[in-house]
């Protein structure tokens, strides 16, 4: 069954900014009332605070009732393309379903309602949950203890940039070892947290089968070397295959090799960070793991280590005597928090009852059809007028995304892969990932098809492209003006960047426009 | 291992379909796939993780039988707050970031995601209001997430290395913050008067100098005391050249005045309690405001959404303007790093806000300090208990003291615990100069009876 793609429209409701849809005198909820023995008890309280810091003049927020603020956000939502509507192959993203069994679980009480300086006794569940997904994201990765404290991929990377550092440091190298290793293909982040942590980082460029050679790394490593960030395959969907031999240099230079797992969904059951020689790793649990991207957050690093850094890791560590969990006291060798409180646990819960639904040959079965479900999407690339698969040199396959140019269709039409972004939301799908930075291939794009998709999807996305590609070489004003027939059209890009236009909010969006 | 998985969430997995992609694909072994990885690394055997519950229903009633041995604040009468607070939370706010829509949303631009983009501009602009600054960027991983970066965007704005804070500060802020800025500057602290926990305006002026890049402070301040002093410390740290930084709790700046009015050029704080559980922490959405100055601007680490005009006559768009300041394009040249944080508490601050509207915060802030100063009137009448410590106004905290009662908090806390009732957090670990104090937490979510059983059991279980 396939869909008419050409007939596709996104909602438009040319909603206007709720702040000019105030209607003074209304009210959107109410909150509860004071006691009024509590207000004849103490009076006016505010009205006491010196001048200088008790409010003149009410924030201008807007005055609304509440079905229209229903309304205005419910059709927000509608004018975006969620997971859940329609398919989203961003390559670094790992999009996949996102089970709603999950969120009935955590949108209750026990999990929402919970403070989290609740005393151990009174959270047995979320301890048990997060004590036995440890376990399980140690037997996943091969590493020996973990936290779910990190909020994100980044910060994730930066906890174990924070933990190298904090390795080196016991060992009276901290002076000395200022340097950390990273590539080109491995998320920005795996070069951008170790360089606030105080690190000069080295970034390895890719050789002619698309990954840093052996001979680049020896040449980088010195006695300055601290340690090694980066992910495998990297965003290009190539796997390193001298990585063994390269963390190998690493430990013999003194450093410590840290496994970005923002790439690891084609990798679950297959090999493992630590059986890989890391001393580190992190894994996206709103990527990999199932729990929903949010909108950009609410997500989870897990970051695990071996025990030689066990003793630095940060945040609750849980422990379990057999009858009661709980949170481990004081741990002074712990680095410095990174993130308040438990971390995102409602995260953490959904990554559980995940992997609890798959087991180990659910497990394998993920990685192994997003791989295939990704080389099979380059079956029907590697046909479409334009478009090449860079590093023809490197003859194995690629995993579970893959990173591609337009550089030919760019020089035959002038229809760049940015262009090809936005017409893309024409047909109805969301668009595709172009690379991030550096983007040493010409005209890139990059999909990652994950393991949520029907043959039929994964057709329908490839035909798309190949549409637009013929509007490119046919008629490339279509292409080269769109979107047109998405929630908004063409903005003003220029005006975004210009301190004289831009406007990060209404009251400076006001003031710009009276000139 | 070819023969596939049927599994609802994996439909490639099941049979037919899996022969139809390995023969496109021109496989026979799906070990085929990768050639690329030595053989001598691959995991020799299956995971060993549980076995998979198939079910739905049963997967269901496993997780629940475990969540159900957890005690929420629904079962306890709670008191406890310290940076994350139970506040009501309007059903629109949970109706909308529900929604699938956003919820599965992540990397779309402004032209797939428009309506995500409108949200957060909205976030931004009405948490602009609040604040009185003109820019306002997508929300940060928590609120320590956000000082940590809005001093270091002072220091490099000044070209300074120096940061003070009231030592009154949260020791977890604190060491959050120490952990972040320690490559590149250092922090001091300021004496705070102990009988009012305010900041020591001689001791300020005597540490503040030409290498303070920010003078950070927060309103109201981690034991609840609202600085009452914070004009003046605005005026101080301008005179010496540094920047002021203030981090708010937003729900309070329907009572307190926008830091933006009395001379802050960074506003930081904690979006929890703008319409968002406290999911044991996981609630928590920090924020950075500044003034539109490009320089400072230049600093901000995360993504900053503009409006802008759309092709069609009278409309408008959003784009996330000037890339180049993020880590994604600076990478090993970062002073600061940015990824998925926390939006989706974003988007729920902007409904709460739309929701709440300027006379429902007004009225929220009025009605929480005045159950608060109801509450340490109560609590203060108990023999050997004092409420609040500090002789100044405080907003929705204050600090309990236990001393003379012969008794420790955990001893407390633990009585009040048999009684139901989450006690305020210990503080004398974090304080020991307070002695036996604890940090107790009054919104509009409590009523007079709870306030009332609170001091009932507190006077029982301190006797």
């Amino acid at each position: 069954m396939t869909r008419a793609v050409e007939l596709f429209h996104a909602a438009r409701w040319n909603e206007p900014l709720i702040m000019d849809m105030t209607s003074p005198g209304e009210r959107g909820v109410i909150p509860p009332a004071v006691d009024a023995a509590i207000a004849k008890a103490v009076g006016d309280v505010a009205g006491s605070l010196p001048a200088g810091v008790r409010r003149n003049s009410p924030p201008k927020l807007p005055e609304m009732s509440q079905p229209q603020v229903l309304r205005h956000y419910l059709r927000l939502s509608q004018m975006c393309m969620g997971a859940d509507v329609t398919s989203d192959m961003m390559g670094t993203c790992t999009i996949k379903y996102s089970p709603k069994v999950h969120e009935h679980l955590v949108r209750q009480p026990w999990v929402w309602d919970l403070h989290p300086l609740q005393d151990d006794d009174t959270i047995q569940g979320i301890l048990e949950i997060m004590y036995n997904f440890e376990r399980m994201m140690c037997a996943i990765s091969g590493m020996d203890a973990f936290t779910f404290e990190a909020g994100s991929g980044a910060q994730g990377i930066y906890a174990n940039a924070c933990l190298i550092r904090k390795y080196h440091e016991s060992r009276g190298e901290g002076d000395r070892r200022t340097e950390m290793l990273t590539t080109a293909f491995s998320h920005p982040a795996d070069a951008a947290a170790p360089a606030v942590a105080g690190y000069r980082v080295i970034t390895l460029m890719p050789g002619e089968r698309g990954y840093p050679e052996v001979g680049a790394v020896k040449a980088a490593i010195s006695e300055r070397t601290a340690g090694l960030m980066m992910t495998n395959p990297e965003d290009t969907g190539i796997y390193n295959r001298d990585i063994k031999e390269i963390v190998d240099l690493v430990h013999r230079a003194g450093g410590l090799c840290a496994y970005d797992q923002a790439n690891g969904n084609g990798m679950l059951g297959i090999v493992r960070a630590g059986d890989t020689g890391f001393d580190l790793c992190q894994f996206n649990l709103h990527k990999t793991f199932s729990a929903p991207h949010g909108a950009v957050g609410q997500g989870c690093a897990a970051v695990g280590v071996k025990k030689a850094v066990a003793a630095y890791l940060f945040g609750p560590v849980i422990e379990f005597d057999g009858k009661r969990y709980r949170i481990k006291g004081e741990r002074r060798e712990a680095i410095e928090r990174i993130r308040s409180f438990l971390g995102n646990i409602q995260t953490v819960v959904k990554a559980y009852a995940w992997v609890m639904s798959l087991g180990p040959e659910g497990m394998k079965a993920v990685a192994e059809t997003a791989v295939l479900n990704s080389n099979y999407m380059l079956e029907g690339i590697r046909k479409l007028r334009g478009v090449t698969i860079p590093w023809p040199k490197n003859k194995y396959r690629r995993m579970e995304q893959i990173r591609y140019s337009m550089e030919k269709l760019h020089a035959e039409t002038g229809i760049t892969a940015h262009d090809v972004m936005w017409r893309m939301i024409d047909y109805g799908v969301q668009h595709f990932m172009l690379s991030h930075h550096p983007m040493l291939v010409a005209e890139p794009f990059t999909i990652e098809p994950g393991e949520s998709y029907t043959v039929d999807e994964l057709d329908e996305y490839v035909e798309i492209l190949r549409r637009i590609i013929d509007e490119a070489y046919n008629d490339p004003d279509v292409v080269k003006t769109s979107p047109h027939r998405a929630s908004v059209t063409k903005i003003d890009e220029v005006a975004i960047d210009d301190p004289k236009c831009w406007a990060f909010t209404h009251r400076g969006f006001l003031r710009k426009s009276a000139g | 291992m070819s023969d596939g998985l049927v599994h609802p969430y994996i439909p490639n997995a099941a049979p037919a379909p899996r022969r139809r992609l390995m023969k496109e694909v021109g496989i026979r072994d799906l070990a085929a796939l990768y050639d690329s990885i030595p053989n001598d690394i691959k995991l020799k055997g299956p995971l060993k993780l549980p076995t998979r519950i198939e079910s739905e229903h049963e997967l269901r009633k496993h997780v629940e039988s475990i969540l159900a041995k957890n005690k929420s604040c629904q079962d306890l009468l709670n008191f406890r707050g310290a940076g994350c607070w139970q506040h009501f939370v309007p059903a629109v706010c949970d109706e909308i970031n529900g929604r699938g829509e956003f919820l599965t949303s992540y990397g779309g631009f402004p032209y797939s995601d428009h309506g995500k983009y409108q949200a957060l501009f909205e976030y931004q602009s009405l948490i602009g209001e609040l604040v009185g600054l003109e820019v306002v960027g997508t929300p940060t991983y928590d609120w320590g997430a956000a000082a940590d970066s809005a001093v270091l965007m002072a220091c490099r704005v000044t070209g300074r290395d120096h940061v003070l804070v009231p030592a009154t500060a949260s020791p977890e802020r604190l060491e959050q913050m120490r952990g972040f800025t320690k490559p590149v500057a250092t922090i001091e602290l300021v004496r705070c008067d102990p009988k009012t926990g305010l900041m020591d305006l001689a001791d300020l002026k005597a540490k503040v100098s030409e290498c303070t890049g920010a003078v950070y402070f927060e309103q109201p301040g981690y034991l609840g005391i609202i600085e009452t002093q914070a004009p003046e410390i605005a005026k101080i740290a301008k005179a010496a050249g540094a920047k002021t930084v203030v981090g708010v709790d937003p729900i309070s700046l329907g009572v307190l005045e926008s830091p933006g009015d009395y001379g802050a050029d960074l506003v930081v704080g904690e979006l929890q309690p703008l319409g968002v559980h406290m999911y044991g922490g996981g609630g928590v959405a920090g924020f950075i405001a500044s003034r539109d100055d490009e320089a400072m601007v230049a600093e901000h680490p995360s993504f900053l959404i503009s409006i802008s005009p759309a092709a069609d006559q009278g409309q408008f768009g959003f784009g996330v303007s000037t890339m180049e300041r993020t880590s994604y394009d600076k990478r090993h040249d970062s002073t600061d790093y940015y990824g998925t944080t926390q939006w989706l508490w974003g988007i729920t601050a902007a409904v709460y806000l739309s929701l709440i509207g300027p006379r429902g915060l007004a009225e929220l802030g009025e009605g929480i300090m005045q159950r608060s100063a109801y509450a340490a009137g109560r609590i203060n009448r108990i023999k050997g208990v004092t409420a609040p410590v500090h002789a100044s106004p405080f907003f929705k905290e204050f600090v309990v003291n236990f001393d003379r009662t012969g008794k420790t908090v955990a001893a407390v806390n633990r009585a009040l615990k048999r009684r139901g009732i989450l006690g305020g957090k210990d503080l004398s670990m974090e304080f020991p100069t307070l002695g036996q104090s604890a940090l107790y937490c009054i919104t509009e979510i409590h009523g007079k009876d709870e306030i009332d059983a609170l001091a009932a059991a507190l006077k029982e279980v301190s006797a």
